[in-house]
């Protein structure tokens, strides 16, 4: 397990950058991976989607794409504008919650 | 007389119906299974039909063969669960009573998701093979095809059997060297995940093998429609790949009935407990097999291996005793790699496929992560496996927990 510094707090994490205690999430620690991942600023609209996935994943649900676009707060294109490239890998992370295994 | 009753009398629903009947006495149990279908499809013979490797003659039987003597099947489409007052609705107005409920009522695609898959190219260059209807059709339109862009594309996760998109490509491959005309089929392989395959260790030996049959994969790609008029597929982050055949694995639901019973998720797989199998809304329901929401393979093995799982706890529920089966999650797949050989892997909630030997430590016959001929008769045999012994809730050569035996850590 490695570590890492986020808005002056030290975080675990896992090799690819995955948080792996989901408690210690903030929006200030968001706000600075979202930066490492290339996004400059997290909207309100970001807020909302992190913290649906937040909740989701507290509840054990599986997390997909087509959950989020019929999420209310966003749908699936604007999901990818939101997290361009690999919306739901650059979400999980920057919401603070493990990598999404998508069901093998 | 107490009753039992099961939905879906697939893989799980009847190997679960002839493990109770032969448990429970008579006297005391009544047991009903319910089907909307007649028949039962062996399921992971479709990868064949397309190829001409199979009719449809070898993957169809009627159900009511593999269903024991001393149970009620009933064919009907259900309505829906009332957990509070245990019972089951079917749409003909029939109530069914239930003591104790197992669901295994599988996933099924669901085309209409993805706007375009049934446009006009519908089963004329645009086919699935999950169903009879849609690997016939492929099969058809395979015996005079001259060639071109041949695509395959996975609309969303969880799929049934998620091997089976890599071995039907694989499968391709070798169909059209020994045709003759695999320079004029240009294969491509169209993910939404990052890779062949999810697991890391699979992932890289399965990409290569990809890579050195010249098949393309284009990952983290998620559809948001098919363009008839071009032939072409998109994403939603406007990516297009160009088709000459799309061969589509739609997207993937649970029964439509776990839903209207408040049984399930958002994609109606019911909620389960992973590790005891039981519903995490009713403490009399029990979920088998594809129908549940746990982080494994939907595929056959996972149901057998999980069907003595859920007789287990099933039975120390009926005896009022704590649930002692506990599930980890054991998957073990064949994967055509074509031209006569396999690859096998086997694997759990917490460990990756990892290289070795199965199921004997350093004999085999199979090898786990690997190319073998031995690993293409072993997916041969097991489909008389599963007609004869596996239907009918008979003992398999393999244990339902995975077993690092045989498998190697540090060697990729």
């Amino acid at each position: 397990m490695a570590e890492k510094t986020y808005a002056g707090v030290t975080i675990n994490v896992d090799e690819e950058g995955y948080m792996t205690d989901s408690s210690q999430w903030t929006k200030e620690v968001a706000a600075e991976i979202a930066k490492e991942e290339g996004i400059e600023e997290l909207t309100d609209t970001h807020y909302a989607v992190l913290e649906f996935i937040r909740q989701k994943v507290s509840e054990g649900a599986t997390l997909t794409i087509r959950a989020i676009g019929k999420s209310g707060h966003t749908d699936i294109k604007g999901f990818y504008k939101l997290f361009p490239g690999a919306p739901l890998k650059k979400a999980t992370k920057i919401a603070g919650v493990p990598k999404p295994s998508s069901c093998v | 007389m107490k009753k039992l009753v099961i939905l879906g009398a697939g893989t799980g629903g009847t190997i679960m119906a002839n493990r109770m009947r032969k448990e429970l006495d008579r006297d005391e149990w009544d047991i009903t299974i319910v089907d909307k279908y007649k028949n039962h499809y062996y399921q992971p013979g479709f990868l064949f039909i397309p190829f001409g490797m199979y009719k449809k003659r070898d993957v169809i039987k009627p159900k009511a063969d593999f269903i024991p003597y001393g149970v009620n099947l009933i064919y009907g489409e259900i309505d829906r669960v009332d957990g509070e007052k245990n019972q089951v609705l079917l749409q003909d107005g029939v109530i069914l009573n239930y003591d104790f409920l197992i669901i295994a009522t599988g996933v099924k695609i669901f085309p209409d998701e993805t706007p375009g898959i049934k446009g006009k190219l519908w089963h004329k260059k645009v086919f699935d093979y999950y169903t009879i209807e849609g690997s016939s059709a492929l099969g058809d339109f395979f015996k005079t095809w001259e060639g071109g862009d041949l695509v395959l594309n996975i609309a969303e996760n969880p799929i049934k059997c998620p091997v089976a998109p890599l071995e039907f490509v694989m499968f391709a491959d070798a169909f059209f060297v020994e045709r003759g005309m695999r320079d004029k089929v240009n294969i491509k392989f169209v993910t939404p995940m990052s890779g062949a395959f999810t697991k890391p260790r699979a992932s890289k030996v399965l990409g290569g093998l990809l890579k050195e049959k010249n098949i393309e994969i284009v990952p983290d790609f998620y559809i948001e429609k098919v363009d008839n008029e071009n032939q072409k597929i998109v994403s939603y982050d406007e990516q297009e790949v160009h088709f000459d055949c799309l061969v589509t694995i739609p997207v993937h639901k649970g029964d439509p009935m776990i839903g209207r019973s408040g049984l399930g998720d958002d994609m109606d797989f019911a909620l389960t407990d992973k590790y005891t199998l039981r519903s995490d809304k009713f403490e009399n329901i029990f979920i088998l097999g594809d129908a549940a929401n746990i982080p494994t393979s939907k595929a056959g093995s996972v149901v057998h291996f999980a069907s003595e799982i859920v007789f287990e706890n099933l039975m120390c529920a009926i005896e009022n005793r704590p649930l002692t089966g506990k599930f980890d999650g054991h998957s073990n797949c064949y994967i055509e790699t074509g031209f006569g050989k396999g690859a096998l892997i086997d694997f759990n909630y917490d460990t990756e496929p990892l290289p070795g030997h199965f199921p004997f430590p350093g004999i085999g016959p199979f090898g786990l992560l690997k190319e073998t001929r031995m690993n293409h008769y072993g997916k041969l045999l097991f489909r008389w496996m599963y007609w004869h012994i596996l239907l009918k809730g008979k003992e398999m050569p393999i244990s339902a927990h995975m077993t690092m035996a045989g498998k190697k850590l540090h060697d990729i």
